[in-house]
């Protein structure tokens, strides 16, 4: 079947439509606008489409790709998580604070991306400043699940996944700062990267948790995510904390390094495993593996069960810090008519920000205050540092840590109200967010006709060898092909 | 752990937001439950260990003093809310 015409191709594939000309990149992206046109209505994944610069980048790649200038992803359109600056489009972050906002500059990774001939389609939809497990908290309403709208698709690149779940886009960009480009790949049925702290620039990322944020791709398939990382990441000297010798840039031609692997499971991470009927698709999984060659030890990951509450200290009170810079002066919401400054301090941040926000930075706040320090902050960087040693032991022995992704398949909107619950969702995906280590997303079954996901954690800086893991596993199965029915 | 309304006025005070009765009330519910989350903290034995900051004990690189930027000031006041001859405006502060 030609590529071009199924919503459902991917990157790889319609990268070889373009070449072979059975389609122009303006085709392509036309065809894509005009999908999230007609049916973007039932899921919400995008907050803004920027059809003409699309079609502007689309025209400048079909004249590399004539010309013979043209990168690995000239011309192929995907969407961008609302996290990234967009030069001179709305970049709202899913919060009113940013309701108005219209970036001056783009995000590096961005910059990277456009700078290979890749063509915007538009920016996603997410949880607000991406604080949120299932797209809910977002100021521009939830997202819904493609393969059940009745659910969410997880949070916080939630709309970036269900973008690719629905065929509205082959790829997307998210940011992963505690599972939030793993969590929504695994209840959309999509593959999701996030790399090592510090591989993908964070500059015009807008920040949530400065020690964790990371950003990555989304896709269809591993190797889509090999070719997408390969552009994103790289030494940024505007990033303070961006990796020197961070990722080589050939995860792409190294997908069939398929060496048989030593891969640990975490014990902790089963025992904690609430819903077992789960448990069927992860032996599958394995033994798929096993019949690659590959081979299963237990190992043990004692700190798993702190990480949560060490992350919700962490992340709030980076967060609370990092969000005191809306104060309605140079940019972003501004309360009417403010008495003082105090006043326009207190107006305009508990107008532009949600609940779930407010929530997280009084947190930070409570953790960061005097008499609360040491007990709270101090004391989960320590607990992070066991949490992250935990990991260096591991890797002693293994090569990768097999897992799942969530604890659940998708859960239905409006299920969870209590954060505390709703924090819980992150607990298979805050110990290599604490840890910096990548960890590679992606389908592996179906529960009651929901996706179900597996996560491979790795080494600093493995993600070629994760990706490699990945493609060997999804050249075994098709899980990663299934679409949502009725989207043809 | 017990979280009083004083406590939420004092974080609010910190953090620059205004809660109205509603919000403070559903706030000093939801601060206390996660407080009790992260309390299990305290069960970790952490003597002599050192705090993480950055996940690859990196620290902060060097570059040269050089001039490596320019600001286009009147492009990044463009999404300003209030702006006069260059300038940010905000309330009066000194009367």
């Amino acid at each position: 079947m030609n590529p071009f015409g199924n919503p459902f191709a991917t990157l790889t594939e319609l990268a070889d439509s373009l070449r072979s000309k059975q389609c122009s990149s303006v085709e392509l992206t036309r065809f894509y606008l005009d999908r999230i046109e007609r049916l973007d209505a039932a899921y919400n994944s995008f907050i803004t489409v920027t059809a003409d610069r699309a079609l502007a980048q689309a025209e400048v790649a079909d004249a590399r790709l004539r010309n013979g200038t043209a990168h690995a992803l000239t011309g192929l359109p995907i969407a961008h998580k609302d996290i990234f600056c967009t030069k001179n489009v709305r970049t709202t972050c899913g919060s009113r604070m940013l309701d108005n906002f219209v970036a001056p500059y783009d995000a590096t990774a961005v910059a990277r991306l456009d700078a290979a001939g890749v063509v915007t389609l538009g920016k996603t939809n997410m949880d607000e400043f991406a604080m949120g497990s299932s797209c809910e908290t977002s100021y521009y309403g939830c997202t819904r699940n493609p393969w059940d709208v009745e659910r969410v698709p997880g949070g916080s690149s939630g709309g970036s996944a269900a973008a690719i779940a629905a065929g509205l886009a082959p790829a997307a960009t998210g940011t992963d700062t505690g599972g939030s480009i793993r969590q929504p790949a695994a209840f959309s049925g999509v593959c999701g990267l996030k790399p090592t702290y510090g591989c993908v620039s964070r500059f015009g990322m807008i920040a949530f948790a400065s020690s964790l944020d990371q950003g990555g791709p989304l896709a269809r398939t591993v190797d889509d995510l090999a070719l997408l990382l390969d552009t994103m990441a790289g030494f940024d000297p505007r990033d303070s904390t961006s990796a020197v010798d961070g990722h080589a840039g050939h995860a792409a031609r190294t997908l069939h390094d398929a060496k048989p692997r030593t891969i640990g499971v975490p014990r902790e991470y089963f025992q904690l495993l609430t819903d077992p009927a789960l448990a069927a698709s992860f032996d599958a999984a394995r033994r798929t593996l096993e019949r690659a060659g590959h081979r299963f030890v237990d190992v043990s990951l004692p700190h798993t069960a702190a990480a949560v509450p060490t992350y919700y200290v962490v992340a709030s009170a980076e967060a609370s810090t990092n969000l005191a810079r809306y104060d309605g002066v140079r940019y972003g919401h501004r309360c009417e008519s403010p008495k003082d400054l105090t006043d326009l301090y207190e107006r305009t941040r508990s107008e532009g920000f949600g609940r779930e926000v407010k929530r997280r930075i009084l947190t930070g706040t409570y953790a960061l205050s005097i008499g609360y320090f040491d007990a709270y902050y101090l004391k989960a960087q320590r607990v992070r540092r066991l949490i992250r040693d935990d990991f260096v032991k591991a890797f002693e022995t293994v090569d990768a840590l097999f897992a799942p992704t969530a604890p659940s398949v998708a859960f239905p909107a409006g299920q969870i109200s209590d954060p505390v619950e709703m924090y819980q969702q992150d607990v298979f995906t805050v110990p290599a967010s604490l840890a910096g280590v990548p960890a590679l997303a992606l389908p592996c079954g179906f529960h009651q006709g929901l996706p179900v996901g597996m996560q491979f954690i790795g080494p600093h800086f493995s993600e070629s060898a994760l990706l490699a893991l990945g493609a060997d596993y999804q050249r075994a199965t098709d899980w990663h092909r299934r679409t949502p029915a009725g989207l043809e | 752990m017990t979280i009083l309304d004083r406590d939420i006025d004092k974080l609010c005070t910190l953090a620059r937001l205004a809660l109205d009765d509603d919000e403070r009330a559903r706030a000093r519910d939801d601060l206390a439950r996660i407080v009790g989350m992260i309390d299990a903290l305290a069960n970790v034995a952490t003597d002599s260990v050192e705090p993480l900051a950055h996940p690859l004990d990196a620290t902060q690189r060097m570059r040269r003093d050089d001039v490596t930027e320019t600001i286009d000031r009147d492009a990044f006041q463009k999404v300003a809310p209030a702006v006069r001859d260059g300038l940010y405006l905000v309330p009066r502060v000194v009367q």
